[in-house]
């Protein structure tokens, strides 16, 4: 009997081994270079051109640190209030845009929906270097090209926000609810805001945290809009002294020690928000 | 993906009025309903036309004029309607079909990798014999909040011979190797991708797992079937929706190729300012300032795009119909 058990948990112990084996080699290939990002950002020049990154000798974490915020008179500063800016404002107001009109699609019926609703989804698909040329000439037409307005107003269009804020709405506010509310003798906008709004938090932080990683993101629509370096993201900025690193080369160090601020607010977002965007991808994965 | 079902308005007239006023409470009630339905549209829609119909439309009206010198090239420039020439010169033009041919290339690579990737980690960490799985997931899906640009100047970095601890591992073992050759500048691309949204997608596809009914798959382990077979014939079919949704998504974005390359561009020879179709554009038009040669290729960018979304849902559902025949 306890030979025949042996032969059939072998195979099951080799199965879990090589399971977790590969799990563990993933890990590691998503980690390892946030883990070097991390370490070459604590070396000096010397150390990090001698790929010699684990020693502890030329530790200079802090050295690093003052000379980003101190590089071509702060700018790295002004940098990031910027993409903070841009990123916070604009996926706040999108998120609330977006899933206004997702629950609009979803509680009222009118004329040609399911085509306005196909039209959404079809913006969802065309790319954003499409549209690049087109937008710069309209913002160089109303006097917008490289100010603010010119990278903000296209950020807060985000049609896959509707199409999320649409399921949500069906699955987070039930129509007696709202049907409740307005035999209470609540308007329409009042059910929404006093009502409906509450139960779609979760739905909306979602969308939010979507749209707060794609402006964070965003690279190419402030690289055509923008001259003024000091209306920058840190995105932009960052490839901009990147391409100073390769005739200067003590960008290098600040190029890398404002790669790792700059992740920071993401990864800092997400495990804030886990809880609300674990449930959005459900939602977006299942339907 | 449109599986959205048409929802109804609840009646709002209260039942004990008489006929005649019932309609016109009614009447009234629905009036305000697409009152209210209009204002919470109607922001998200003056961006759609502001940002996506105005500029598509001018996109599409651009490729078909060019802006040419009069005679002599004095008095100010006019806009001349020039039908197809500038597609023409487009789809005539070497670098821009070689463009076209990385970006095949690179979905070719990139998107079996990415879905294929993403689904296998996905079913291994819902096998349930993962330790440390919530661990394990969240390292997976660290680069996830690593910004695009920035994923770029790592790999650039690990890429760069006399920084890159990877090439000096390699050079150890008496091997050398640079990733932005000619033939490994492609796949330098897709590991960046790759590395940046394989986390993400795996829990996409772990978030549908989750969702597969539980008696599902004890009923397939009381047929028999081993871990790997309720993966692959049970689990699998079940989250066909959700692949489809990532293959379909890892598309547009393979598509529009342009943040990599482009960073890569200021350390490799290999990559030339036309090295995908969206660089291409960006060169066409704010380099050579030729907006109606950079709008053609926005069109056919477009119609690309378009043409492999439709195709993608056309074959999953005509697979969908043939499976429930």
């Amino acid at each position: 009997m306890s030979s025949t058990d042996s032969t059939l948990l072998r195979p099951r112990l080799l199965g879990r081994t090589t399971v977790n084996a590969v799990v563990l080699i993933s890990v590691l290939y998503t980690l390892l270079p946030v883990l070097w990002l991390v370490l070459a950002a604590s070396k000096g020049p010397d150390a990090l051109f001698g790929s010699d990154l684990l020693s502890l000798k030329d530790f200079s974490f802090g050295q690093n640190l003052r000379d980003l915020f101190a590089m071509d008179d702060g700018q790295y500063g002004r940098w990031y209030l910027n993409s903070l800016l841009y990123a916070v404002l604009g996926a706040g107001v999108g998120a609330l845009v977006s899933v206004a009109a997702g629950y609009a699609f979803d509680k009222y019926r009118f004329l040609h929906k399911e085509k306005l609703f196909g039209l959404v989804l079809a913006a969802v698909m065309v790319p954003q270097t499409v549209l690049a040329l087109p937008l710069y000439l309209l913002a160089s037409k109303t006097g917008l090209v490289n100010t603010f307005w010119a990278v903000f107003i296209p950020v807060l269009f985000n049609p896959f926000g509707v199409y999320l804020g649409r399921i949500f709405s069906q699955g987070y506010v039930p129509d007696e609810v709202l049907e409740a509310a307005r035999m209470d003798g609540a308007g329409e906008l009042v059910a929404y805001f006093r009502v409906a709004l509450r139960m779609l938090g979760p739905g909306l932080v979602t969308v939010f945290l979507f749209q707060l990683t794609t402006i964070w993101n965003n690279f190419f629509l402030p690289m055509v809009m923008l001259s003024d370096q000091d209306l920058y993201p840190v995105s932009l900025g960052l490839y901009q002294w990147n391409s100073s690193a390769s005739v200067s080369p003590e960008y290098y160090p600040v190029v890398i020690m404002g790669s790792l601020l700059a992740v920071l607010p993401l990864i800092l977002a997400f495990i804030l928000l886990q809880r609300f965007w674990r449930g959005g991808l459900t939602a977006g994965a299942v339907k | 993906m449109t599986a959205t079902t048409q929802s109804s308005v609840p009646a709002t007239a209260p039942r004990t009025a008489a006929p005649a006023s019932d309609t016109r409470a009614r009447k009234a009630a629905r009036r305000r309903q697409l009152a209210a339905c209009g204002v919470l549209m109607t922001p998200f829609f003056a961006l759609l036309v502001t940002v996506f119909l105005i500029p598509v439309g001018t996109a599409v009206y651009l490729s078909f004029f060019s802006d040419d010198q009069p005679g002599l090239g004095f008095g100010p420039e006019r806009s001349v309607f020039v039908g197809l020439r500038s597609y023409t010169a487009v789809l005539t033009d070497p670098t821009f079909l070689g463009g076209l041919g990385t970006v095949a290339l690179y979905c070719l690579i990139y998107i079996p990798l990415m879905v294929v990737g993403a689904l296998a980690l996905a079913l291994l960490l819902d096998s349930g014999v993962v330790r440390l799985r919530a661990w394990a997931q969240l390292g997976l899906f660290l680069p996830h909040a690593v910004p695009g640009i920035i994923a770029a100047l790592i790999w650039l970095y690990l890429y760069t011979p006399g920084i890159s601890p990877i090439i000096d591992l390699f050079a150890h073992a008496d091997i050398t190797i640079d990733f932005l050759g000619v033939h490994t500048v492609i796949p330098s691309i897709v590991n960046i991708a790759l590395w940046s949204n394989l986390g993400y997608n795996m829990v996409v596809f772990y978030a549908a797992l989750q969702a597969v009914p539980r008696e599902v798959i004890e009923a397939s382990v009381v047929d028999g079937a081993g871990p790997v077979r309720t993966a692959l014939q049970v689990k699998t079919p079940l989250v066909r929706a959700s692949i489809v949704m990532v293959a379909m998504f890892t598309l547009i974005w393979a598509l529009q190729l342009f943040t990599e390359p482009v960073l890569l561009s200021q350390s490799s020879p290999m990559i030339s300012s036309r090295f995908s179709p969206s660089m291409y554009i960006y060169d066409a038009a704010f380099t050579r300032n030729n907006y109606s040669l950079a709008a053609a290729a926005s069109v056919i960018l477009l119609l690309f795009t378009i043409a492999l979304s439709y195709g993608v849902t056309r074959w999953t559902s005509r697979a969908d119909a043939q499976e429930a025949r």
